[in-house]
């Protein structure tokens, strides 16, 4: 078996990312994924905020690679064709005593490197957002806080690492990790081996299992879930900042923001969990209703479409970890919030140590750009029939709610990372997304999986694993 | 291009509008179907039960959609399928989008006939997980019904609308086990015909005040909780209990589509969900009406054909005639009245009300109070799930300035 150079553990934002960042020099890289798809996990539920860099303690990780990673992000975004916003946060105070925490985030900022930074009153703060609620007494504007899509910008970043060399295993759950002459030899629970001369754990919440299988165990991974709601794009333009309330007596509370699709997000609630899992709780959707109120009032509940939870992995120094453990085995572990924000930093780090010790060269033929996910609605009306004449895939609409063509649910099944799955289809199309969330379109992206992956229709699933769309059979 | 109509929408609200509109003398037309094949939802109903108040006779929905497709084909309509609207301007224009490209028509007189979606599982905040085996009952019904698929064989289905009632049965003949239906309302929003051939046939229960309040299985449904809910529709603490199932069906409401008709900045009535239209089902710009689903949910596609036929003659007079002065007359929700349609209506015109009540009881009476001129229709009963209509002639509208339609107790 051939040895390869890298072998990232966990296609989330991180791995991706670093598979990217990888192949900008001569490092032959593979993306080991134990989901049957990229952004399984964190990466996939969450808040979508490009942080300004105000929380995180000053001096740490978390705060060098935020700041680092949300002037990057911008030029990320482009590259890879990822919406992007720039759209300014607002922490907002009730009262003196939230308001002296104000005082506290802005000197944090201050000595992170966060520019333009202020305090604003009441006043300016309902020039910036009309439904502030009427106990909002100050805020804290961030002009450099974003949003992003966070499974697009997983997506578009595996996609390109494939388009340029990269290689993406979905499916291999790494079972076993044993050291070999010129570095490690990994097990998948399904029998699968891959060979590598460095490999960097990116495992997210597994990355501590992860870890012990090369016998390190000098941190804890903690998981805590965080629910949301999700409202209409009718509602989208409710508030045009990410807004948040600064941490209180009441406990931590939730942030509304506008999502770069147009709907607003609500959440996140914040549990401790034990073991994995993506349920809402029964409770969350009144705290999340009640938080929100702290903030801003008459929120459009009724218009909300879906309500979702991701779990993330932090660990116990409440900082990221990156750095070496056994002999090339590289962690980048517990990258919480703002984790999202520092992907890149982060990835460029992880890149430039790898490419130091295995003394890699440049790779000068590596090409940075993709096509937007949304590039046929980018397009005027007499491009968009231009590309309709040259295939008429793309004049045929799927998805009613969000417009979505026939030629790019074909696009999301055929390029890199190819969707398996109606999820995957959905994450890379927005497919199923709207309103009537996949009622119409569901069944026709199913026939198109079946037709373009040569699936039966009892082995096309929702999101991999069993997650079987029809088990009843054919009659 | 120009087209002097253009017919949004290839249902049973689109088709009878299309024909109505040819038989009242218009040619230059055409009917925009997004679809492969025009008629609508009827396609995937495959049982009976469509026709008996129009044509006395029980038909399937394809059988049903039939009719009017021969008649439209008779006439020789243009029926444009896997045609996608994009967007109506109030100016009429028209923009769709096909695999022959993006095309403008600029139409005298547009009818929407977009019919309308189900409410989708999202939109309930019901805790849980999100694994696969939760569907709408009309995306159900169409993997049964048009692809054969049989989505799972222990069903939960949450609703007791028709198309919940009617995927109750046609899983249970497929050799799915329903182990029951639950409503949160105290009554079904369903045909009462349907709750006796669907589920009391079947033995199917029909749980009235329950909910689902949760949803279990990581990748694959592995049961719901379900629970009592007090009269603030809140689950009763201590009622839930689990069954396990591999499929749940949500038949939760319809909502009209009218994401164009925002579009063309028309307003909705907050509790049709549908445009504000009069007796002719003309809406507040001259020259656009609206039939159908799109318009208010129907009950039975007979009175979606009937409305049709209305939308499609004044279509025609407003091309063939031109714009007419109108004086209009609202009408208003009475007691026990969910609301009444059309929401005003034309003095010298006979008009045709239909209307919902709020709850179900036995022994109605109906009134209408137009001016000086007061009616009294009697029901034996009267229930959410059924609408109900009456008619008022011109003469009878001489002097109101407001139609008020109440549903009373008899006595």
């Amino acid at each position: 078996m051939k040895t390869i150079d890298v072998a990232v553990i966990g296609g989330g934002v991180v791995g991706a990312l670093t598979a990217r960042e990888l192949r900008k020099y001569h490092i032959d890289v593979a993306v080991l994924e134990a989901a049957d798809d990229v952004a399984a996990g964190a990466s996939r539920a969450n808040s979508g905020i490009v942080h300004a860099g105000f929380d995180a303690p000053v001096g740490s990780l978390k705060a060098k690679y935020n700041v680092l990673g949300n002037a990057l992000m911008a030029g990320v975004c482009a590259e890879l064709g990822v919406p992007f916003s720039r759209n300014g946060s607002l922490v907002v105070a009730r009262g003196a005593e939230e308001e002296a925490q104000l005082q506290v985030l802005l000197e944090r900022g201050r000595q992170n490197g966060v520019p333009d930074l202020e305090i604003i009153g009441r006043d300016r703060l309902l020039e910036l957002e009309p439904h502030m609620a009427d106990g909002v007494t100050a805020a804290l504007h961030a002009p450099t806080g974003g949003i992003v899509c966070p499974y697009g910008l997983t997506i578009a970043a595996m996609g390109n690492a494939m388009d340029n060399g990269a290689r993406l295993f979905t499916g291999f759950e790494v079972a076993s990790a044993q050291q070999t002459k010129d570095g490690w030899l990994l097990r998948s629970a399904t029998g699968q081996e891959i060979a590598a001369r460095i490999v960097v754990n990116c495992a997210g919440a597994g990355a501590e299992y992860v870890a012990s299988l090369f016998g390190d165990a000098f941190f804890h991974i903690g998981l805590r879930r965080g629910e949301y709601m999700l409202l209409d794009r009718a509602a989208g333009d409710f508030a045009s900042h990410t807004v948040f309330s600064v941490p209180t007596k009441a406990g931590k509370g939730v942030l509304v923001t506008p999502t770069v699709d147009g709907n607003l997000l609500i959440g996140p609630t914040s549990v401790e969990d034990e073991v994995y899992s993506t349920a809402v709780r029964r409770p969350a959707f009144g705290e999340i209703k009640e938080k929100a109120s702290w903030m801003l009032r008459d929120i459009p509940f009724g218009q909300v479409i879906t309500s979702f939870a991701g779990e993330r992995a932090y660990c116990d120094r409440h900082d990221f970890i990156l750095e070496w453990g056994k002999e090339n085995v590289f962690h980048a572990a517990g990258i919480e919030s703002p984790g999202l924000t520092s992907s890149l930093a982060i990835a460029r780090e992880i890149a430039g140590q790898l490419a130091k010790r295995l003394g890699a060269a440049e790779n000068k033929d590596f090409s940075p750009f993709r096509r937007s996910m949304h590039w046929l609605k980018e397009l005027s009306e007499a491009e968009k029939n231009a590309v309709i004449a040259r295939d008429p895939a793309y004049g045929r609409i799927v998805c009613r709610c969000e417009e979505v063509s026939l030629g790019e649910i074909r696009d999301a099944i055929r390029q890199n990372p190819p969707a398996r799955t109606l999820d995957g289809v959905k994450l890379r199309t927005r497919a199923g997304m709207g309103r009537c969330q996949s009622g119409f379109c569901q069944p026709n992206v199913f026939h198109e999986l079946m037709k373009e992956c040569g699936l039966r229709a009892e082995e096309v699933t929702k999101n991999g694993g069993n997650s079987y769309i029809i088990t009843g059979g054919e009659l | 291009m120009k087209k002097q109509l253009v017919i949004i929408g290839g249902g049973p609200a689109g088709l009878a509008a299309a024909v109505a509109a040819y038989d009242a003398g218009v040619r230059d037309m055409v009917v925009i179907e997004r679809e492969e094949k025009a008629g609508g939802i009827l396609k995937q109903c495959i049982h009976n039960g469509f026709g008996l108040t129009r044509f006395k006779e029980s038909m399937t929905g394809p059988e049903y959609a039939q009719r009017f497709l021969d008649e439209v084909q008779k006439r020789g309509i243009e029926v444009r399928t896997n045609t996608f609207v994009t967007a109506l301007s109030p100016e009429k224009q028209v923009t769709c989008r096909s695999e022959e490209g993006i095309f403008t028509y600029e139409a005298d007189a547009v009818i929407l006939a977009m019919g309308c979606r189900e409410r989708s599982k999202g939109a309930l905040n019901i805790a849980g997980t999100r694994p696969a085996g939760l569907y709408s009952a009309g995306t159900a019904q169409k993997y049964v019904n048009i692809f054969g698929h049989l989505p799972g064989k222990k069903v939960v289905i949450l609703g007791s609308g028709d198309i919940g009632l009617i995927m109750a049965r046609r899983m249970t003949l497929e050799g799915a086990k329903v182990e029951c239906v639950c409503e949160i309302m105290e009554h079904s929003s369903g045909l009462k015909r349907n709750i006796a051939q669907c589920l009391d046939d079947f033995g199917i229960p029909l749980y009235l005040e329950h909910t689902i309040v949760e949803i279990k299985g990581d990748e694959r449904v592995e049961g719901v909780v379900i629970a009592k809910v007090d009269k603030e529709k809140k689950p009763v603490p201590g009622t839930e209990r689990e069954i396990a199932c591999d499929t749940v069906l949500f038949s939760v409401g319809l909502i009209p589509e009218n994401e164009l008709t925002k579009g063309a900045a028309l307003p909705l009535d907050p509790r049709t969900k549908g445009c504000l239209v009069d007796g002719s089902r003309e809406t507040d710009i001259p020259g656009i009406f609206a039939c159908g689903n799109v318009l208010h949910v129907h009950d039975l596609v007979d009175f979606v054909s009937e409305e049709a036929e209305i939308a499609g003659r004044a279509a025609a007079e407003y091309i063939l005639c031109g714009e007419r002065e109108k004086q209009l007359v609202l009408t208003s929700a009475g007691e026990n009245v969910a609301y009444v349609l059309p929401q005003r209506v034309e003095k010298g015109r006979d008009v045709k009300l239909y209307f919902r009540v709020r709850s179900a009881f036995r022994g109605a009476v109906i009134r209408v109070e137009a001016g000086s001129v007061q009616k009294a229709y009697k029901r034996i009963a009267v229930a959410p799930g059924e609408m109900d209509n009456v008619t008022l002639k011109a003469a009878d509208l001489t002097d109101a300035d407001n139609i008020r339609v109440s549903v009373l107790r008899e006595g």
